[in-house]
């Protein structure tokens, strides 16, 4: 067999191996990214209902109570940033780690100290290669995320968030996140969690409707106290499920072209190595023809 | 006759939903019963359970904890970390 010919078969080969790999790695997404789909809708219902209850009290009471008024000055703002455990899913983490980049400038630029809270191992790794402090990591099921998870870090942004700036506590949350439009479509999303901007879903009240009168049990502050926790827990649970749903069909999406890209160098290099065989077997007919002649003309 | 529109979820579901006569839930200061025309409340929830009577006078039981229990327009929701059917 020519060197050539070799080369070829070799290629074609690994490009093969190759594509059993991305091919298995893309259906395994495309079954999980229904369930992920599926867990992202079934919070639903909890974080609107929590949702609803926080903006009816920012917009129907006027307490003062750090969840509903803006700080006068902003020192310190978090960061949040959701990515995922493991590569190979195309753009998903590069995208986050882009939007924090203009966050952040935008959070400097008005003069704010930038804190960072990561979720997932790519972001990890991003802030140990450049050597930037990171608060605190958590990695480990970005992709099936727990409420515990969602727990724990909520707790720790709200007890930052009550801590005086002076001593080291925030004024600001934002999150930066992967929003599941569809298997197709996701679009990183930055939103400032607290003090609270827009509230999804709900409009703002009309000043002609007689505004309801909330009666809190037990007293106002204990309840938006009660509360504070509650909300930050469930948007980031809800951030990190669709998270998890955008990070399947990112790799699904991503490994489906690399199957495809697979393909397409199988196809060409077996039509190199077929016209590489094809020119070795004519170069030997043709040497075979001169040599018979060669022969026979020495023979006269 | 008026009647209640009531959702129980939990963090990671939605427990029950439909409709109710009355529902009987306990809060940090006590018991509160909730009719249809109930001025709208905010209140945190202690553990304990939710007892739901439904229009056709059954009863539904759930118990729900570390959540809270708003009302607005005889819409009632009982928001709850770890909440299930009794």
């Amino acid at each position: 067999m020519g060197a050539q010919l070799r080369v070829y078969r070799q290629k074609i080969k690994s490009a093969q191996t190759t594509k059993k790999i991305t091919r298995a790695m893309e259906l395994i997404s495309a079954s999980r990214i229904a369930k992920a789909k599926q867990r992202v809708e079934a919070s639903g219902p909890y974080s609107r209902a929590v949702t609803r209850a926080v903006s009816a009290v920012a917009t129907y009471s006027n307490v003062d109570h750090i969840l509903t008024t803006e700080p006068e000055k902003v020192e310190r703002a978090a960061v949040v940033l959701f990515t995922s455990d493991r590569g190979l899913a195309g753009a998903f983490s590069t995208n986050i780690v882009r939007e924090q980049g203009e966050l952040v400038a935008r959070l400097k630029a008005e003069g704010k100290e930038v804190v960072y809270y990561l979720v997932g191992r790519k972001a990890a790794a991003y802030f140990t290669f450049r050597r930037r402090e990171a608060e605190q990591v958590w990695t480990g099921n970005t992709d099936r995320p727990e409420f515990a998870t969602a727990q724990e870090i909520g707790d720790t942004l709200v007890a930052k968030f009550i801590q005086p700036a002076s001593e080291g506590g925030v004024d600001e949350i934002h999150i930066v996140y992967n929003r599941f439009v569809n298997a197709v479509s996701q679009v990183p999303e930055v939103v400032r969690l607290l003090p609270l901007e827009l509230v999804e879903g709900v409009e703002a009240p009309e000043a002609s409707t007689a505004m309801p009168l909330y009666e809190f049990e037990p007293e106002v502050g204990d309840v938006l106290d009660a509360l504070l926790p509650v909300y930050i827990e469930s948007r980031i649970f809800n951030a990190m499920l669709q998270s998890a749903a955008s990070e399947h069909a990112a790799r699904q999406r991503a490994m489906k072209s690399a199957s495809d890209n697979a393909d397409k160098l199988i196809t060409t290099y077996t039509r190199l190595a077929n016209n590489a065989r094809q020119s070795e077997i004519t170069q030997q007919i043709s040497e075979i023809v001169g040599g018979a002649d060669a022969l026979s003309s020495a023979k006269k | 006759m008026a009647e209640l529109t009531v959702s129980v979820v939990s963090a990671d579901q939605e427990v029950w939903s439909g409709a109710a006569r009355q529902i009987i839930a306990r809060t940090t200061e006590g018991e509160i019963g909730i009719l249809p025309g109930h001025e709208p409340i905010l209140a945190i929830l202690a553990a304990g359970e939710v007892r739901v009577t439904t229009t056709d006078g059954a009863s539904i039981v759930a118990n729900a904890e570390d959540g809270f229990l708003s009302v607005e327009h005889d819409i009632v929701t009982v928001v709850a970390r770890n909440a299930a059917l009794a």
